[in-house]
């Protein structure tokens, strides 16, 4: 490992971790969606790192790929809530072990 | 015009620097930021006091008292008794409150409020935080407070906090849409989101007299009291002041708080509105800027203040006045008045520019934003609401 | 591979946050955990150089996803902590995954400078999102209304 950008990398990818933790090991369709929105975060923190320490920064590309994906996280997380709202609304729980209907 | 009067602040803060010469740059760029920041805190703590007597004063003149007039001259040293009032009384925290987070939340309010202050200029080269996205950052730390509400609404663990930290929630997320649409002709025209640009581009005068200030357009008149409408929800004011509604909710999110944590509620409440007055007078009113030619020989920070103290008078003024409105008529004005009209405050702003900014651009302009207000006015029936009302009383 | 002491400040509260967030049993600590791990991602973008993304990543994570979290918390229970719902099997699966990361970064030879570039100012990032980029931008606009559409009908109240 060298230098700042292997240092962000590192930030970023136990942040990236961390999320795919909270997604994985909670039963709680809420909590499952903060790790997604870690996970995400930590991409753009990628992005940003590799824009500033890229061969051609006066492009932007990853700046501006990291800002699309952020009005997609936001578009995702509004229809992912209003999702787990829906199915509270019909099962009073957002454990997503107990969604189970389908389930033989 | 850059006169001694003008730049005393500036200079001031250069001779307290020049005491650090020699030492290394980043002493020096700490201690300038420190300088700002305590001029800025000195400033508005003080005006904060100020506001808070003149505040009751000139409420008790609108229903005919005569408010403190007790402590000191006039009551003016009312505030410090308040202080020490606030400062010696019991901090309660309830016994099921989650102690963590109720007591970050004033201190989550009231932070954002201060960063906010950071980026208005306040006259010729006294912008205490000078940053490329000014604007941008005053919204992005203005967005913090919801979530200190929230927290304030939820670790009382109160039904009246919660109610009040909904509805606090529910209208500031509203009105957040309007404010940024807002601002949003200010930033196209002048094609910068910083403050210091924005000001710079309402300098100059019509033939001596008329400034090119913003809110001298009919499309920056109509954003101005969009936004001037909006920022009275965003700082809880009446008659917004719905989260707090004591009448029906105790005092909203704040209800568990006592002694200088509902102090410092009340602070960030004051500097919330201050920051947001700011910012209405450095996007509209021309900032710093002397309202005429031959006026400019008089400081422009004094200007500043004049302006601020202009709206802060209006803040009191419509406090005094309105009544409180409903929840749902809060946020129905939101959606289907408000963002249409910030809209049609857009196009307009386009069509004036493209007319080279001259008289038929003007004319444009209102001929929109006219068509558009008539155009609501008549689909939301506010004709009929503005009439003589009839009273129906129960049988 | 000295990073500086607000290099190490700003990931410290970044991975505190994250992990808090992780791992705290109650619904509404951990989103306000999330909130301070938001906080320090945009310090780390003002470090960086890109004080715009830094800025809007408060704005878009702050004042819009953190605060649409702690809503459907608020809408969904009464604020109850849960206890002992770790899904261990997930915990190694994370645990797995970093190391495998870790292993590949250390194994990879990056530049160590940044490349000299002119201040990212709002101005260029306007001028790039609407010369290079105006298509992304307005489809990212159709998917923002997709989204806000669907987002609306699912949460509607059904006629019964």
């Amino acid at each position: 490992m060298n230098g700042t950008l292997a240092a962000v990398l590192a930030v970023s990818m136990v942040l990236f971790s961390l999320g795919l933790l909270a997604a994985l090991s909670r039963r709680d369709a809420i909590f499952m969606l903060i790790g997604i929105e870690m996970m995400l975060a930590a991409g753009n923190l990628n992005l940003v790192a590799f824009w500033r320490y890229g061969p051609q920064p006066e492009l932007l590309t990853g700046a501006m790929m990291a800002l699309f994906a952020m009005a997609i996280a936001a578009g995702e997380t509004a229809v992912g809530l209003a999702l787990v709202l829906a199915v509270y609304r019909h099962r009073r729980t957002t454990q997503v072990e107990k969604l189970n209907t389908l389930k033989g | 015009m850059i006169t001694t009067a003008d730049q005393i602040f500036v200079l001031a803060k250069h001779a307290a620097l020049s005491l650090l010469h020699g030492a290394p740059f980043w002493v020096v760029e700490t201690a300038s930021c420190l300088i700002n920041l305590c001029a800025v805190l000195a400033v508005f703590l003080t005006l904060f006091a100020l506001i808070s007597v003149l505040e009751r004063k000139i409420l008790a003149r609108i229903q005919n008292r005569y408010g403190p007039n007790r402590v000191g001259p006039c009551g003016l040293f009312q505030p410090v008794a308040d202080g020490i009032k606030m400062l010696t009384k019991e901090d309660i925290v309830p016994r099921d409150a989650d102690k963590v987070i109720h007591f970050l939340a004033p201190v989550a309010m009231v932070a954002p409020a201060i960063l906010a202050l950071g980026v208005i200029p306040y006259g010729r080269n006294m912008t205490p935080f000078s940053i490329d996205g000014g604007v941008l950052f005053f919204f992005a730390v203005g967005s913090a407070t919801e979530l200190a509400v929230f927290m304030a609404g939820w670790s009382s663990n109160n039904k009246y906090s919660m109610l009040g930290a909904m509805r606090a929630i529910a209208q500031m997320v509203s009105y957040e849409l309007p404010l940024i649409l807002t601002v949003l002709p200010v930033v196209m025209i002048t094609g910068s989101l910083s403050p210091d640009r924005i000001v710079d581009a309402q300098a100059g005068y019509l033939l001596g007299a008329i400034p090119h200030w913003f809110v001298l357009t009919p499309w920056g008149a109509a954003a101005f009291l969009l936004f001037f409408t909006a920022s009275l929800v965003e700082s809880n004011r009446t008659p917004f002041d719905l989260p707090e509604g004591e009448s029906e909710l105790v005092a909203g999110h704040m209800t568990e708080y006592s002694g200088f944590k509902y102090a410092t509620f009340f602070m960030a409440e004051y500097f919330g509105m201050f920051a947001v007055s700011g910012l209405a007078v450095t996007l509209f009113l021309g900032g710093w800027r002397a309202p005429m030619a031959f006026l400019t020989f008089i400081p422009s920070w004094i200007w500043f203040f004049l302006k601020l103290a202009t709206l802060l008078f209006t803040f009191i003024w419509i406090r005094g006045t309105l009544p409180r409105v409903r929840i749902d008529q809060v946020m129905r004005l939101a959606w289907i008045f408000m963002l249409p009209m910030a809209f049609a405050c857009i196009i307009a702003a386009a069509v004036w520019h493209y007319y080279q900014r001259g008289a038929i651009g003007w004319m444009a302009a209102l001929l929109i934003v006219g068509a558009v207000y008539a155009g609501l006015s008549q689909i939301l029936e506010t004709r009929r609401k503005l009439s003589v009302r009839t009273y129906r009383f129960a049988e | 591979m000295n990073p500086g002491i607000p290099f190490i400040l700003i990931a410290a509260l970044t991975l505190s946050g994250a992990l808090a967030a992780a791992i705290l049993p109650n619904l509404v600590h951990a989103a306000l955990s999330l909130v301070l791990a938001f906080v320090g991602l945009a310090a780390f973008y003002f470090l960086l150089g890109a004080e715009f993304i830094g800025l809007v990543q408060v704005i878009v994570y702050i004042g819009a996803v953190a605060v649409l979290i702690v809503f459907t918390i608020l809408l969904t229970r009464p604020a109850v902590a849960q206890r002992g719902d770790l899904n261990w099997g997930g915990v190694l699966v994370a645990i797995a995954v970093m190391s495998g990361l870790l292993w590949a970064l250390a194994r990879t030879a990056l530049p160590a400078n940044a490349t000299a570039a002119a201040p990212m100012t709002v101005m260029r990032v306007g001028q790039t999102l609407m010369g290079d980029y105006v298509w992304p931008l307005q489809t990212v606009g159709i998917v923002l209304t997709a989204a806000l559409i669907g987002a609306v009908v699912l949460v509607m109240e059904e006629d019964r």
